[in-house]
């Protein structure tokens, strides 16, 4: 346990750094989120209040999005792990005496944890201070605010566990740079990222709810703020955990095939 | 020919260090180190010649080269190549230079090598006849017959540096640079490559000036030496007189080696270059 | 006489970049139907939203649709052509600007031709799609103005962008690598220049005017294309980014000025 605690540090520690001369990384997701909230205020005026989520809602969704972007990006993930795969360093890692998945597994969580954490802090700070129109509200009370934290972390499980698959699949295929850009693609629209899964027709939100991406960033950031309510989030928090075991261990099962492909390669 | 007057060239590096603190500091307020990495440096060469450049790694070589390639801007003093200046109208200059870096390549890793050539033709607007000569002649000379049609990325070291070698040369050049030519190169393609430079000499009078680190290249290739150590000129003559200078280092430290490398490093030290 | 040779070399640079990348055809065809559904995607999501309400400030859902196949056509082009910026900081890294400086030929025309990517075009059909359904939904009276007009748009737009990606390279010459800030005018700009730029409000309206000139190809012909003004004069603000794109390559060239005197 201690040695993935390391790895996590590590991660941590750089990411860290990276991250303190990021000013302007703040100012773009401050614009970025802004641009979006008048988008919507637009399109609730035009349709009368009439929306599948109220406005301040969504605004607070949005915000939640920029705070903790880096959290659930599927896209950005871990360039060293592709580079390390596409060129063969993945050699020197099998020669540790770790498992390979936990370690990628707690890197990865390390390096999000730490990077969401400095991004969002300033974020925050900013976003509750904006003009009432598009200011984020605080948590709706104690219980949803814990169950957002309780949800926050099984969704980044779930993340981080695809993005595991996603990593997997390198050893699968010559171009895993182009399934990279299909699978991540797809599941930012499909996880509510493009825009948030109460917009989605009924029929199409069914399917969707069917797949992991709906208990991503869906169900903590809805029930922050005030979307998801009452006894519709206990379901919502089971099939978080039910998926979380299944991906781990479909990235498990994935991996110990792709260990056995690497020794007869020979890297 | 080449003058290279009284040039002088530093740069303001940016100090960092390390720590969150030291990072936050510098958002605000950054200092800098002025590094002089040409320090009044003058020599001149005379066309057809092949000259060494000798010295550590940081002593100014690469932007020795850079200035007398057009790349860099002198900050004084005078350079003067073939009557042009480098860094002035650089499409006309360029035209007479070839370079050749041991470390990148300028071949396109997915196509045929013969499909870079090509591209390289239509850069330097090479008329097709006169491009079918040279081609003909490196070819022959470098033995290219059979890694024309084959795309780089499937050429080992060796054979990809003599397509490199042959991509600088396909318009003509009067003047070739190499960086470190045969840095990890096998014992046949360094012979080859060393052979090569000077039969290109020879028959074409090319100017070569020649960077390494490896005294074997200075040895077959040269005639004359200049040793370069922090930002300037330490020494200018053939390789005899370094020799003798390594051998008055040798004797201060009562070394009994013979080894080129050794002789080297030693001069290094005396001279407090490292 | 030379501008037909420049487009023989970019040609040819074009070539050499496909013949590369159609090494990886998978890769290539993945690549493709990647950004396809990036794209696709953002499509939906307007279909998704204009199911509760059917217009926007003045807009219809087939106006909207025209607009946002504008910006992503123009986008697409942009990078298709412009993508050597996007990757400018590479070059100058890896020392392959310092390799074009030794070449008899203009600097923008390695820069761009060398990562000429085919792969870009994904978006495209996406683009053409709603361009279709656009054009179905609006009650355009079509002719040779609106056609220019349209046209305009497009081509307005794509140079728009290639400046803004140009800007962005420009940067690597003062060693700022931080270029968030210019994503967002870039990306910003696709993602949010979907809708028309005055849903946003007075001051973004402002700022996509007078700093950067979005309005020029978007919001003022716009409101000519669809019929909203009789204002025949508002066809030909894409002419506009002329000025814009000579900026940026006056910066650009102060860059390459800046870069040859420090170094990298």
């Amino acid at each position: 346990m201690k040695k993935y605690y390391r790895f996590f540090q590590l991660r941590f520690a750089t990411g860290m750094q990276y991250r303190m001369a990021s000013v302007t990384a703040l100012t773009t997701q401050l614009i970025w989120g802004l641009m979006e909230c008048l988008a919507y205020k637009a399109i609730a005026e035009a349709s009368g209040g009439n929306l599948p989520m109220n406005y301040s809602s969504i605004v607070t969704y949005i915000w939640l999005k920029e705070a903790l972007l880096v959290l659930f990006n599927t896209w950005a993930a871990d360039n060293e792990l592709f580079a390390m795969i596409a060129n063969g360093d993945i050699a020197y890692e099998l020669c540790r005496p770790v498992s390979i998945y936990s370690m990628w597994f707690s890197r990865t969580i390390g390096a999000r944890i730490a990077e969401a954490i400095m991004r969002c802090i300033p974020v925050l700070l900013c976003v509750f201070l904006m003009p009432k129109a598009y200011r984020m509200t605080p948590p709706v009370n104690r219980v949803s605010f814990l169950l957002f934290l309780l949800t926050l972390f099984l969704a980044l499980g779930i993340t981080v566990t695809f993005c595991m698959i996603v990593y997997m699949l390198c050893f699968f295929t010559i171009s895993p740079q182009g399934w990279r850009m299909v699978l991540t693609g797809a599941v930012d629209f499909l996880s509510g990222n493009i825009i948030p899964l109460p917009f989605f027709p009924k029929k199409f939100l069914f399917l969707v709810e069917l797949s992991p991406f709906a208990y991503m960033q869906n169900v903590p950031f809805r029930i922050y703020s005030g979307d998801l309510v009452g006894a519709e989030i206990y379901p919502c928090i089971f099939k978080q955990i039910f998926w979380l075991v299944t991906l781990m261990f479909l990235g498990i099962v994935l991996w110990k095939q792709a260990e056995k492909r690497v020794i007869l390669q020979g890297g | 020919m080449i003058e290279f007057q009284d040039i002088c060239k530093s740069y303001r590096v940016a100090r960092r260090e390390s720590g969150i603190g030291n990072a936050v500091k510098s958002l605000f307020k950054r200092e800098y180190n002025t590094i002089h990495a040409i320090n009044h440096i003058s020599f001149s060469i005379n066309d057809g010649e092949m000259i060494g450049l000798l010295g550590p790694n940081g002593a100014g070589k690469s932007s020795t080269i850079k200035i007398l390639s057009g790349i860099l801007t002198p900050d004084s003093g005078t350079c003067l190549v073939n009557g042009q200046v480098p860094w002035k109208n650089r499409k006309a200059y360029v035209r007479q230079i070839g370079v050749v870096f041991g470390q990148r390549s300028q071949l396109w890793w997915d196509v045929p090598v013969m499909d870079s050539f090509e591209l390289l033709q239509a850069i330097y607007s090479i008329p097709a006849p006169r491009y079918r000569n040279r081609l003909d002649e490196l070819t022959q000379l470098l033995h290219l017959e059979d890694l024309l049609k084959t795309p780089t990325r499937q050429l080992s070291l060796g054979q990809r540096m003599r397509c490199e070698i042959a991509a600088s040369l396909l318009h003509e050049p009067r003047l070739l640079f190499l960086d470190e030519p045969t840095i990890g190169l096998d014992a046949v393609s360094k012979v080859a490559v060393r052979g090569f430079i000077k039969k290109m000499n020879e028959e074409h009078k090319t100017t070569v000036i020649l960077t390494t680190h490896d005294m074997q290249d200075i040895e077959a290739i040269t005639k004359r030496v200049i040793l370069i150590g922090k930002g300037q000129k330490l020494l200018d003559g053939t390789l005899e007189d370094l020799r003798l200078e390594a051998a008055s280092a040798e004797s201060e430290t009562e070394s009994s080696e013979t080894d080129i490398d050794h002789m080297i490093a030693r001069l290094y030290e005396k001279l407090n270059i490292m | 006489m030379k501008i037909k040779e420049t487009i023989k070399l970019y040609v040819k640079y074009a070539s050499v970049c496909t013949q590369s990348v159609m090494q990886y055809k998978l890769s290539f065809l993945l690549m493709i139907i990647g950004r396809f559904i990036l794209a696709f995607s953002e499509l939906i999501a307007i279909q998704f939203l204009f199911s509760g309400f059917s217009q926007i400030k003045d807009y219809t859902y087939g106006d909207v649709l025209l607009c946002f196949s504008i910006i992503q056509m123009s986008f697409t082009f942009a990078e298709l052509f412009g993508n050597g910026f996007k990757a400018f900081s590479g070059m100058v890294k890896k020392g392959e600007f310092d390799r074009m400086m030794l070449r008899p030929c203009s600097l923008l025309l390695q820069v761009m031709g060398t990562r000429f990517e085919i792969g870009r075009t994904g978006p495209l059909l996406t683009a053409l799609i709603t361009l279709a359904l656009g054009i179905r939904h609006s009650q355009i009276t079509w002719n040779i103005l609106t056609v220019w007009t349209m046209a305009a748009m497009i081509i307005g737009g794509t140079f728009l962008f290639i400046g803004l990606f140009m800007l962005e390279a420009s940067f690597c010459f003062f060693s700022i690598e931080d270029t968030s800030l210019i994503n967002v005018l870039t990306y910003g700009a696709k993602t949010h220049g979907k809708y028309p730029i005055d849903i946003y409000g007075k001051g973004i309206l402002r700022f996509c005017t007078y700093v950067i000139p979005y309005t020029l190809i978007q919001y003022y012909p716009l409101q000519f294309l669809l019929g909203k003004t009789r204002s025949w004069y508002l066809a030909f603000c894409p002419l506009g980014i002329i000025v814009f794109l000579l900026v940026c390559y006056f910066i650009w060239q102060f860059g390459v000025k800046h870069y040859q005197s420090c170094g990298s």
